[in-house]
């Protein structure tokens, strides 16, 4: 049976500091998860968290203090590794006295591909990420966004079967982070296995198939985006128009919101059919009817939350 | 070893958009103020001052790019972070780490072929020919380019554990000790410890012997240079190299880019 694609086993990850680095300030704890073949995985936590630390000890920049990891079932340490991964690091930054092209081509050299393959691959990766027009031009005169292609070009030239991403959707406006999510989106369909880590929580729930939320080096949960928040619904939301002053409506009103000239109602399940009658021989207009669930939104600030007070508890007991 | 070679490609092709060649320039000045002045002021001694001026300023422009772009041939790979996403490609530390050597030493190597170039056109100027005895200059030469790749080796390990400051300090004091290791061997006081007496003589052996690449007297006379020497002054230095970047590797290899 083939390995899963990312395997990680009691990964630990402690910095000395102090005058003669005899302190230890621990950034990842005792991380223990898999990432199978073909799945979109994000990595979700606030900053500082441990995210990008996992990363670079996936990718071996770093090194861990404890555990083991394993890319495809081959040890983080083995040089082979790096064939099947692409990298994005956070922020990227590039020789900038290259041009985009000659960047990518420098990159493609570690690959060991043929001089026309590497060609091929740079034309259609810069295309891939809309920067065929700047190819001649040197990174020192990128914007941030287009760096990030560049690094996103780079990641996956030699395509790669593992592509992990450190905060791919980091300084981009709402059009290149539409299209990073398109490449990671068109990523999973050529069956590529895609780990990536941000603190943009509408994208993980856009894109990905499981999750792990990540607080204090610590993993706190990781699943399926609705499965970890619960499937279960809060209750129902109405959206409705109302512009008349019947007497049982304004009292309804009382309990909804105003946005423009459109309110919105939180209710219980049990009485949703009963408001809906109301609401229609008042002379509403409901525009849509829908499930209230909590968001990953609210299950991760649950976890900071609960991480931070725990923080304070232990600081307080220290004292 | 291809590896090696494409990081090394691109340091150099660094070095020539960073317009570090732009020194040449300033040598080239040098050399025809040098020789047109010398022309008028000296009498039968224009070959020697030129030759000497000529090594000096080779030697000098050499030890200024060796030192402070050899220091910032790791540091600044980590900190503006673009050795990230290199070193998540196929491609080993040491592998890194020679290559970026190599390229630097081409860059030099480069450098100095210009620089002798200018030298020996500055020589043809006031002698009106060349003999055989100005191949001794190009000896003179090839013995400053190895004591730059000494001066690298030494600027990359410092580079890989301390601060670019500190590893410039370091490089230069190395180097201004090198310079007098025969003293160090030779000294004797009557009023100093025999354990200091011991130490010094070891450490003379530990520290690069910069005194044995100096020929810049035989290569102003025109006086031969022995083939031993020749060959014991690319030994030591290939070996000196490879000794210290054997060091900066085991010490990047484990070193946590964060």
């Amino acid at each position: 049976m083939a390995s899963a694609a990312i395997e990680i086993e009691n990964l630990t990850k402690a910095y000395p500091y102090g005058f003669l680095h005899l302190k230890k300030k621990t950034s990842l704890e005792g991380l223990t998860m898999t990432v199978e073949r073909g799945e979109v995985f994000g990595f979700l936590g606030p900053n500082g968290a441990g995210k990008s630390t996992t990363i670079k000890l996936l990718v071996g920049l770093i090194f861990p203090t404890a555990g083991t990891a394993r890319i495809l079932g081959k040890p983080i340490s083995d040089i082979e590794m790096h064939r099947d991964i692409g990298y994005l690091p956070e922020q990227p930054y590039f020789y900038d006295y290259l041009t985009a092209a000659e960047l990518l081509d420098y990159f493609a050299r570690f690959h060991d591909l043929a001089a026309a393959d590497r060609r091929e691959r740079v034309e259609r990766m810069l295309k891939r990420v809309g920067l065929e027009t700047a190819r001649k031009i040197q990174l020192r005169k990128y914007s941030k966004g287009m760096l990030q292609r560049v690094g996103l070009a780079q990641a996956i030239l030699h395509d790669p079967k593992v592509v992990i991403l450190d905060e791919p959707m980091s300084g981009l406006d709402p059009v290149g982070r539409r299209e990073v999510r398109d490449i990671i989106l068109e990523l999973k369909r050529e069956g590529k296995t895609v780990l990536f880590s941000t603190h943009i929580l509408s994208d993980a729930e856009m894109l990905c198939d499981r999750v792990g939320v990540i607080v204090g080096g610590k993993l706190r949960g990781v699943g399926a985006p609705d499965e970890i928040v619960g499937l279960k619904a809060h209750g129902m939301e109405i959206l409705f128009e109302y512009a008349g002053n019947d007497a049982m409506a304004t009292a309804l009103l009382g309990k909804a919101t105003k946005t423009g000239s459109r309110y919105r109602m939180q209710l219980g399940e049990g009485d949703l059919y009963s408001t809906l009658e109301q609401l229609h021989e008042a002379g509403a207009k409901i525009l849509a009817v829908a499930q209230v669930k909590a968001s990953l939104e609210e299950y991760f600030m649950h976890l900071v939350e609960a991480d931070r007070a725990q923080a304070a508890a232990v600081e307080v007991s220290g004292k | 070893m291809r590896r090696v070679g494409v990081v090394a490609w691109n340091t150099f092709r660094e070095a020539v958009r960073d317009r570090v060649l732009y020194n040449l320039v300033f040598f080239a000045l040098l050399m025809m103020a040098a020789a047109i002045i010398v022309g008028e002021v000296s009498i039968g001694i224009e070959e020697s001052v030129i030759v000497s001026l000529g090594l000096s300023a080779i030697s000098v422009i050499g030890l200024l790019i060796a030192v402070f772009i050899g220091v910032g041939l790791v540091s600044k790979e980590m900190d503006k972070r673009t050795l990230y996403a290199l070193l998540a490609k196929p491609v080993r530390r040491w592998e890194f780490l020679l290559g970026k050597f190599g390229g630097l030493l081409l860059t030099l190597t480069v450098n100095t072929a210009a620089m002798a170039v200018g030298l020996f056109t500055a020589l043809l100027y006031v002698k009106h020919s060349l003999g055989r005895t100005d191949a001794v200059v190009l000896v003179a030469v090839y013995f400053v380019l190895l004591k730059l790749a000494i001066v690298v080796a030494l600027a990359m390990l410092f580079s890989c554990y301390t601060t670019p400051l500190l590893a410039i300090l370091f490089t230069a004091g190395l180097y201004v000790s090198g310079l007098f290791v025969k003293e160090m061997r030779s000294f004797h006081s009557d009023t100093m410890a025999p354990v200091i007496q011991v130490f010094l003589r070891w450490l003379s052996y530990l520290l690069p012997n910069f005194e044995n690449f100096d020929v810049m007297g035989s290569a102003a006379h025109g006086r031969a240079i022995p083939t031993a020497l020749l060959l014991q002054n690319t030994a030591y230095a290939a070996l000196y190299c490879a000794i210290v970047l054997a060091a900066a590797a085991s010490i990047f290899f484990r070193r946590n880019l964060k």
